[in-house]
């Protein structure tokens, strides 16, 4: 309850502090440069005014971004360079050890692997249920329902499908649903995360059961935005259903599905939670940034091998990086 | 349109289909649901669909030691009872020996291997009856299949909130959330309006910087960030593991997020409106405190909704930023201690997963609108 209380008292003292911090620099801005009369020296002031004042406003901003995003993103490009204490400069050693070293080696594997059927399938599966919804009265229950997974955490719903693949050794009664369904038809049982190179899917199905719900809802607002009078020329030229769907729906809406794929593709590249809670990398299925966090603190901590872990995560995200704020400049102009 | 209408809905294939991918995305949370209701015993030997039905299960019971029999005339008796009093289970059948639990049905009497006759009823109350005394130390064992009635029970619930410490870390990630929630809102509204309606030089670069930093991965951050709060803690001597520390980190990561979806919604109200203040002699200040944040709530709301979320499912942040001990460990932290520690329980794991998915889930499905409109207005995050 202490915690609460003082939780409490951080929300009025940080809103608080920031709200006096707009209002006192506002304030102070109006007090030194005073423009409320006609002089030119009040004119002169009213310009200054308007070239800091916004400065104000972002300063906070500015401030939290700058400490915990960019001053951490060159400082980990800097450590990458570095040794294990972040002290001694060892040049690309790092990378070498890295290119060399056989759990950076599977991660990348595996994390390609990642890369390519989570975006896949959470889309296709999103697409397929945004453009099945809309065909029916429930429809928003039933997408109400499928979002939901999107709540839960990470390692909640490692808990849920840990469950799900839980295995008994031949003869006792399953308790995990996998395995009671492949008993039912007769095959012998699993321990699922246990197996190389499949335990992946396994993994990846909790993360596509998690962002399909994202990919639907993106896409169905994507799906409703295509103009009716396109679909009705569709069906009068005799589209069927699916012909519909592949031919007429999706090509018009090739962009919204590049944002998903690429949203999906980025959270692809940090999954963390998963990894640890399942196997942590076991059985070959690790992934750069459980293998990094790893490195954070095995044996004390490798600083220089988790920052170079970390900046080949970060090269990876650059193109989409880039591709982003190139259509987000796009649409700013269109504005 | 009449003609539309029907090509735009449906028929029973698409109904079907739909059911069957609701099911399918259901049924994980609504297995772990049921199983976190479920006696502990129950849950550990059948699975959670078949929670309605009864379950049968081999038992080893032990009779009380030779000590206490009794004598009936010429006859020595042990007698007891296999179950606990108002179990509710039942013997299905029972036997002599460990191999074959299920050899004789209940009510028959049954040789033992000593010779006495072994008698079981069907509300596990048993007696042995020998014309010799019976001998030894211990008790005799018994074997039978007991069967177990459906069982729901909240008892899963009341350990895991006492005992395992999910109370208090429940406690510790409302801690964590509701300052790490409110605190970017205001920084990040200020600078989104200086981002879409005042005029700077190098205002478009900021924002291309802010949509570059939505996708930075935190693995970036991670270790310089380390750095620092342990080298401020050295320095200040103060513990680098603080709740202060969290909460900025928290509204470190979270503003790029904030300033773009608020940046975005704040552009796109009607320019009159502050164009008119203005000449009515408002400052940037007035309007914006006036004007914009009080018609921006609905971007402001999206926007909470989702630093909600993703700071109360948060793992990896208060992992690096939090400690280990009672006081700090959020219930992310603890499920995944328990994950560790408590492998084999699931009655304690899904009790304990539950509570950690249903404040989510209750600001999900009462938000659902705001979080809907946010994802759409900010889908280029990463």
């Amino acid at each position: 309850m202490q915690h609460l209380i003082s939780a409490l008292i951080a929300i009025v003292a940080g809103v608080g502090a920031c709200a006096l911090y707009y209002f006192a620099a506002n304030a102070l801005l109006d007090i030194i440069l005073p423009f409320r009369d006609a002089s030119p020296r009040a004119v002169r002031n009213q310009k200054l005014a308007s070239v800091i004042r916004p400065w104000l406003f972002l300063g906070p901003a500015l401030l939290v971004l700058g400490l915990y995003l960019v001053y951490p993103v060159i400082d980990s490009l800097r450590l990458s360079f570095y040794d294990r204490t972040g002290e001694e400069f060892v040049g690309f050693s790092n990378y070498g050890w890295a290119i060399n070293d056989p759990e950076f080696r599977q991660s990348i594997f595996n994390n390609l692997l990642w890369l390519i059927f989570v975006p896949a399938v959470s889309t296709g599966f999103g697409l397929v249920i945004a453009f099945l919804t809309d065909r029916i009265w429930w429809g928003n229950i039933a997408k109400s329902l499928i979002f939901m997974p999107m709540a839960i955490s990470f390692i909640g719903a490692s808990v849920i499908w840990k469950f799900i693949y839980d295995f008994r050794s031949e003869g006792s009664v399953q308790i995990g649903l996998l395995n009671a369904i492949v008993e039912g038809f007769g095959l012998a049982p699993q321990a699922w995360i246990t197996i190389p190179f499949w335990n992946n899917f396994f993994l990846m199905i909790i993360l596509v059961w998690i962002q399909t719900g994202f990919a639907m809802v993106i896409l169905s607002a994507a799906l409703r935005g295509i103009p009716d009078e396109t679909i009705e020329a569709a069906i009068i030229d005799g589209a069927k259903g699916y012909q519909l769907f592949f031919y007429i729906m999706i090509p018009q809406i090739w962009g919204t599905i590049a944002v998903v794929w690429t949203t999906i593709t980025i959270l692809v590249l940090k999954v963390f939670d998963i990894v640890l809670a399942m196997t942590n990398g076991q059985w070959d299925s690790e992934v750069l940034a459980n293998l990094m966090f790893d490195w954070m603190f095995r044996g004390g901590g490798d600083f220089g091998r988790g920052a170079t872990i970390a900046v080949v995560i970060m090269v990876a995200v650059i193109p989409i990086m880039i591709w982003n704020i190139r259509r987000a400049n796009a649409e700013m102009e269109n504005r | 349109m009449a003609g539309m209408a029907g090509s735009k809905q449906g028929g029973w294939p698409v109904h079907v289909a739909v059911i069957f991918l609701v099911i399918l995305w259901v049924l994980p949370t609504f297995g772990l649901l049921v199983s976190s209701l479920r006696d502990k015993d129950l849950l550990a030997v059948s699975g959670w669909w078949t929670a309605l039905t009864t379950t049968e299960r081999n038992e080893v019971g032990r009779a009380p030691p030779p000590e206490e029999q009794a004598q009936e005339d010429a006859e020595y008796v042990i007698s007891g009872n296999l179950f606990e009093a108002d179990s509710g289970a039942r013997v299905a059948r029972f036997g002599v020996s460990i191999q074959r639990p299920d050899e004789f049905p209940v009510g028959e009497t049954a040789e033992m291997r000593s010779g006495a006759l072994l008698t079981v009823n069907e509300d596990g109350s048993y007696r042995m009856v020998s014309t010799e005394p019976f001998e030894g130390a211990r008790g005799q064992r018994l074997f039978y299949t007991a069967a177990f009635p459906p069982d729901f029970t909240l008892a899963n619930y009341e350990e895991v909130l006492t005992s395992e410490g999910i109370g208090q870390s429940f406690i510790n990630s409302l801690t964590v959330t509701i300052p790490a929630t409110i605190i970017p809102i205001l920084i990040a509204a200020y600078a989104a309006y200086a981002l879409a309606w005042m005029k700077f030089p190098g205002r478009a670069l900021l924002l291309s910087v802010v949509v570059g930093l939505l996708v930075v991965p935190l693995q970036m951050s991670l270790i310089p960030l380390l750095k620092l709060y342990n080298d401020v803690g050295a320095i200040f001597g103060v513990p680098s593991k603080t709740y202060v520390g969290i909460w900025l980190a928290h509204t470190g990561f979270g503003m790029p997020l904030a300033i773009y979806l608020l940046r975005n919604y704040i552009a796109g109200l009607p320019g009159e409106i502050m164009e008119s203040a203005r000449i009515d002699g408002a400052s940037d200040f007035d309007i914006f405190v006036r004007i914009v944040l009080p018609l921006s709530m609905p971007a402001l709301a999206a926007f909470a909704i989702f630093q909600f979320l993703w700071v109360w499912n948060d793992l990896l942040v208060a992992m690096v930023f939090l400690g280990n001990g009672d006081d700090q460990l959020v219930l992310t932290g603890r499920l995944r201690e328990l994950l560790g520690s408590r492998g084999g329980n699931w009655e304690i794991l899904t009790a304990s997963a539950f509570i950690s998915i249903v404040v989510p889930l209750l600001v999900f499905f009462s938000l659902q609108r705001f979080l809907v409109r946010g994802l759409l207005a900010g889908s280029v995050k990463g």
